[in-house]
Formats: structure tokens, C-alpha cells, sequence
């Protein structure tokens, strides 16, 4: 297995007086696409915003590149090149994509090349590149919101259900652009409900239950043992039944 | 209201469909329109027209008809003069929309600086007033542009120290905001009594911008119509802040910052900026707006006193609510709304002046709860 980009070790954190994450230990490989798995309310979408700084950090640490960020503020997180996606998109829906995609490339202007790329992997970014964001349809702010995670170079890319509420053939569009975000090496941690597009994508997987990780692996060896996708599958699925 | 648009456009042309998305798609000119036609019907339509019957048989005329004595040149005059005030209760008023919608702070202390500033630009006009007095165009320039800018650097740095003690420590908490910042307002309010005394200090006005522009009787329709200067000034000046405003708000990036601040800061944060850099900077531009428009009021009515800022607070919280808070373009259009009313109510029916301008509050917040141009929120 690579080494760790970014670790999570024994993370707590509380949202007011709840206690949602109890002990997260999770290691996200250099270079590799990462699943994160678990039913509804297990913490998935928490966890994501804590290693932003978004939620605090009660105990436990986060590690990325080696360096303790437990506690940092997040444009500092932000600047170290982790770029977050988070659920519900939060595109600015009063800007135009130009303005989205500009503010999102913190460090200067856009590089062309780069834009050109992302206008490969969402074609309507071009097309309703002076368009206020708020009229896109769904899956074209969802493209708006990847697009905005990868306009410049980042060394971690945080992704909260990308897939969520989209039309199956807009998901195959995310899917080619996660593919060719993977063969450029990019590190990616991806939250996901959709198994099927997960089992595709993902290398490494973890599945959490009640704001703890319960297993964690490769995600071929889940892919071929039955029992365990059975109980762990279930126990992604156990919302829904 | 982009749905509004797209029904504009699908509409099949009739008239009451047209009138319907006009007045959702732009309701600050549909309100605008209104208010200025009505007062023009008012004017345009001869008194004796309306009152024909009435005067021939020597009866009194209605109330309400006799609203229509109003004349053009008079009309005219109202509605620069309600331009004039709107614009400077704009300068004001801008600051606090934009802490409001970016941080949702509620500052109450906005008042302490409009008085803060009248105070320091009486004091440079005091100071010049030879220059004043001495009817030079470049000397009067001199004198306005030296006091706007003191006002604005002395109120400005008060920004700083005030966003730092007073509202950096009740961020998240409005009931601590209002009472924390009205008492940030009373420090302001003493310390203007410590500095130049508790009584009313006279701004003696520069000798140019005390007269009126007379329009020649043979000019038409304003023939007669006399605007005073300092008013005329006033509309200038608040005209060209409010362009470099908005052109500040939709070409740079710390214009695009605000506005995506005001959606969410979180997400802005989320991009690698430093949002607490931000809203101190629009704090600190905000508070010498804020003192700008004081000094301007304070020449307008040629005496200041340390609560006439307090005062204006009324009008600066009917204009952002009714712009809808976070809008600089709805504040702008409101706060022309509120000059209007008060000077067109004010000459109809001086006693219903001050209800006017909180009724045209509850009357748009009725139609439109987030004010006039609402700024979505997540
Ligand atoms: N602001 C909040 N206040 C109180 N509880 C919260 C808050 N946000 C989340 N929670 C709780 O924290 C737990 C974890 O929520 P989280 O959103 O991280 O789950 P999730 O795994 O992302 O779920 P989903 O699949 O539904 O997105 C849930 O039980 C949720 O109810
Ligand atoms: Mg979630």
C-alpha cells in the first residue's frame, strides 16, 4: 500500500453538544482513489468537514503530509491544497461559472491549458461560462463544483456524493471525469452511497458506522468477498431498507 | 428571480402578464415608478381641472383633491431634494447592509460613526473657513474634499479598533451584537462629548454652496424651479460613489469576494481566503461611508450634535431592510425611495412624513418579505 497523504487518527468531534465522530482512524494513500462508505448519519459528510476545519476537533488528530493540521483554520487547510466538495455542492449561485471557476484558483489566474482540460471533462462549464451558476441544472452544478476542486493543481481532493440525485447518464459523465482525474495520480477521498460507481472507481475503501471507521481495505478484496459486501453492504444499505 | 425573466419571455405578450414580471423582475423601479408617477399625476393634471365642479359652486374643495395644487416646477424641485437626501442616507446606510449580508452582524453602533464623521468634517469646515468664506471654486473644492476625507480616515480608523473590541467577540450571536454595539454607540456618542463639548456645533457651510441654481422662467416646465446647490452636490457625489461601488462589487476580486461571502462564508473559506480579512475591510470601508454621509448631513443642515446619528439610524434600518440586506443595489434604490417619500409626503402632509417612511417599509415587506432585492442565502 503507498504511503498515507493524510491520516486521521482517533478524530472526536462534537457539533454543539452532540457527539458525532467517536474515534475516526483512517488513512487516505498518496495517488489512490479512496471510498468512504456508511449508511446515512454515520459521519461520512462530518468527517469531511472536520479535516477541513469546518467542525472542530475535540480529540485526535489529522495528519496530511506528515504535518499536524489538528485545529488549523480552514483557508489555511484550503492553501495547502485541499480541495473540498462538499455535499449540496456550495457553488455560488449568484456568481457566473467565471467567477466560481476564478475564485476557486486561489493562487492567481486561471492556466489556460488547465481550463481547456476541465472544458473536456464538463463541456457545459464552456457553454455557460458568463452564466449566473444558480441557472445550471443539477448535475451541471455538480460539474461546476468538481470543476471548481480541479482547476488547479491540489494535492487532496475531499468529495461529498458527487452522484447524488443525478440522471444515470450525468453520472457516467462524473465517472469518465473521475477516471481521468485517477490516471493523473490524483489523491482523491470520495463519500459515496452508490456502490456500484464506488466498486468502479475506488482502490482503497473505508466504511464507517455511528462516527467510527468499521473496516477499512482494498477495495477489490470487498469486491470478491461476498459475505463481507453482504454484512457491510447491508450495513451501507440498512437506511434505505 | 431568474424564474420571472423566463416568464417574461414565455409569456404570450398579454399585458397583465407583462406588468406582472416587470413588477416581480424589477420591484425597486416598479416601486421607483410609482412613487414618482403618482406625485406626477399630482402635478401634471391642473388643479382646476380636478376641482372644477367644487370651485364653481363655491364649495371647499376635498383633502384629498387638493393634493392636486402641486405644479411642476415644485414637483421638481421635491424630487431632486429627495434624490439629495436619499443618496446621503445611501452613503450611510451602504456600510451596514454589506456587514450585515456578509457576516450578519448587526451593528447598531453604525449611528456613533455618522455622528463621529459630521463631527470631524464640522471640524475641518470650522477650521477653513476663511477658505469657505472666500468664494473660490478651488479653495471651496478644497474644504469639501479635506473634510469628506478626514471624516472618512477618522471614522475609518474607529473601524478597525471598534471591529476588533466591540464586534469580534459576539460574532455568531445577535442578541449580544445589539446589546454590545449600542454600547459601542454610547462610547462613541461620549467621546464625541469629551472631544467638542455637549452642544451643538454650527458648520458654516462654504459661501458657494449656500445658494440655489435658479432655473431661467423661460426654461419649460422648471421655469422658476430653484434646487439648491449643496443638494445638487450631494446627488453628484452619492451618484458617483454608488458607480464606483458597484463597479467595485461586479469587476474585482474583492468584489466577487463579497459576493460570494454573502452567500456563504463558509464556502469562501473553503477556497483559501481569509473571510475575517474581508469583512474587516468592508467593516472599516463601510464606517468612513458611514462618517462621509455624517459630514455630508452635518453641512447639509449646517449644525451637528452627537445624537443626529442615532436619529438617521431609523431611516439607515428602514433603508437596508426594505433594499433587502446584503443588496448595495437595493439599498441604493431604497434609500432613494425614503428620501423621495419623505420629501413628497413631507410637503402634502408635513405630520405624516416620519410614518411615511417606516410604512413604506411594512408596505414592501408585505409584498416582499426579504425586502426588495433579496440576496439568497443557503
Ligand atoms: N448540525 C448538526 N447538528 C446536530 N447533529 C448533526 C448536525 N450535523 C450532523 N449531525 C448528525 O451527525 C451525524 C452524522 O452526520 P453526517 O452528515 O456526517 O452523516 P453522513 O454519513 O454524511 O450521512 P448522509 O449519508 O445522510 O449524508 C448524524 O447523526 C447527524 O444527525
Ligand atoms: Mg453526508
Amino acid at each position: 500500500m503507498a504511503e498515507s497523504l493524510l491520516s486521521l487518527t482517533d478524530l472526536h468531534a462534537n457539533i454543539g453538544q452532540y457527539h458525532i465522530l467517536h474515534g475516526v482512524n483512517l488513512e487516505v494513500p498518496r495517488g489512490e482513489l479512496t471510498v468512504l462508505l456508511g449508511r446515512n448519519g454515520a459521519g461520512k459528510s462530518t468527517t469531511l468537514r472536520t479535516i477541513m476545519g469546518l467542525t472542530q476537533v475535540s480529540r485526535g488528530t489529522v495528519r496530511f503530509k506528515g504535518e499536524d493540521i489538528t485545529g488549523a483554520a480552514t483557508p489555511g487547510i484550503a492553501r495547502r491544497g485541499i480541495a473540498f466538495v462538499p455535499e449540496g455542492m456550495g457553488i455560488f449561485q449568484l456568481l457566473s461559472v467565471r467567477e466560481n471557476m476564478e475564485l476557486a484558483a486561489a493562487s492567481g489566474p486561471i492556466d489556460p491549458q488547465r481550463l481547456e482540460w476541465v472544458f473536456e471533462l464538463f463541456p457545459p462549464m464552456k457553454q455557460f461560462w458568463d452564466k449566473d451558476a444558480g441557472n445550471l441544472s443539477g448535475g451541471q452544478k455538480q460539474m461546476l463544483a468538481i470543476a471548481r476542486a480541479i482547476i488547479e493543481p491540489r494535492e487532496l481532493l475531499l468529495i461529498d456524493e458527487p452522484t447524488k440525485g443525478l440522471a444515470p447518464s450525468i453520472i457516467n459523465d462524473l465517472r469518465d471525469a473521475f477516471i481521468d482525474l485517477k490516471d493523473q495520480e490524483a489523491t482523491i477521498l470520495l463519500v459515496e452511497q452508490n456502490f456500484n460507481f464506488a466498486r468502479a472507481l475506488g482502490q482503497s475503501v473505508a466504511v464507517m458506522d455511528d462516527g467510527a471507521v468499521v473496516h477499512a481495505g482494498q477495495m477489490a478484496a470487498l469486491a470478491e468477498d461476498e459475505a463481507l459486501q453482504q454484512e457491510l453492504l447491508g450495513l451501507s444499505l440498512g437506511a434505505h431498507q | 428571480m431568474s424564474a420571472n425573466i423566463s416568464t417574461m419571455n414565455g409569456s404570450s405578450g398579454g399585458l397583465r402578464q407583462r406588468f406582472a414580471a416587470f413588477r416581480d423582475g424589477y420591484p425597486h423601479f416598479f416601486v421607483l415608478g410609482l412613487m414618482v408617477g403618482v406625485m406626477l399625476l399630482l402635478a401634471l393634471v391642473p388643479y382646476r381641472t380636478v376641482a372644477g365642479p367644487w370651485l364653481q359652486a363655491g364649495e371647499e374643495v376635498p383633502a384629498l383633491l387638493q393634493l392636486f395644487r402641486l405644479g411642476f416646477t415644485t414637483w421638481f424641485t421635491l424630487t431632486v431634494s429627495g434624490m439629495a437626501m436619499g443618496l446621503m442616507i445611501f452613503i450611510m446606510s451602504s456600510g451596514m447592509t454589506l456587514t450585515f449580508g456578509l457576516m450578519s452582524v448587526l451593528n447598531l453602533g453604525h449611528g456613533g460613526f455618522i455622528s463621529f464623521g459630521a463631527f470631524c468634517g464640522a471640524t475641518v469646515v470650522a477650521y477653513l473657513s476663511h477658505w469657505g468664506g472666500s468664494g473660490s471654486l478651488m479653495l471651496t473644492t478644497g474644504v469639501l474634499i479635506l473634510a469628506f476625507f478626514y471624516a472618512m480616515l477618522i471614522t475609518g480608523a474607529l473601524g478597525i479598533f471598534f471591529e476588533r473590541v466591540v464586534i469580534r467577540p459576539v460574532y455568531g450571536d445577535h442578541l449580544k451584537q445589539i446589546l454590545v454595539t449600542i454600547g459601542g454607540a454610547i462610547i462613541l456618542m461620549e467621546l464625541i462629548h469629551v472631544i467638542w463639548g455637549p452642544t451643538d456645533l454650527p458648520v458654516p457651510r462654504p459661501d458657494l454652496l449656500r445658494g440655489a441654481v435658479i432655473f431661467h422662467d423661460g426654461v419649460p416646465l422648471i421655469g422658476g424651479a430653484a434646487i439648491e446647490i449643496y443638494r445638487l452636490m450631494a446627488v453628484v457625489v452619492g451618484l458617483i460613489l454608488y458607480a464606483l461601488m458597484q463597479l467595485t462589487i461586479s469587476r474585482t476580486k474583492v468584489g466577487v469576494l463579497i459576493r460570494a461571502g454573502v452567500e456563504s462564508t463558509e464556502m469562501v473559506e473553503v477556497q483559501g481566503y481569509r473571510i475575517r480579512m474581508l469583512f474587516l475591510a468592508v467593516f472599516v470601508v463601510g464606517s468612513a461611508l458611514a462618517g462621509l454621509g455624517g459630514a455630508m448631513w452635518g453641512m447639509y443642515e449646517q449644525i451637528v450634535n452627537a445624537h443626529m446619528g442615532e436619529h438617521l439610524m431609523i431611516m439607515v434600518i428602514v433603508v437596508i431592510i426594505t433594499g433587502g440586506l446584503g443588496s448595495i443595489t437595493g439599498c441604493f434604490y431604497a434609500a432613494i425611495l425614503v428620501g423621495l417619500i419623505n420629501l413628497y409626503v413631507g410637503y402634502l402632509e408635513p405630520r405624516l412624513a416620519g410614518i411615511a417612511t417606516v410604512g413604506l417599509m411594512v408596505a414592501v415587506l408585505m409584498w416582499r418579505p426579504q425586502g426588495l432585492i433579496p440576496v439568497l442565502r443557503h
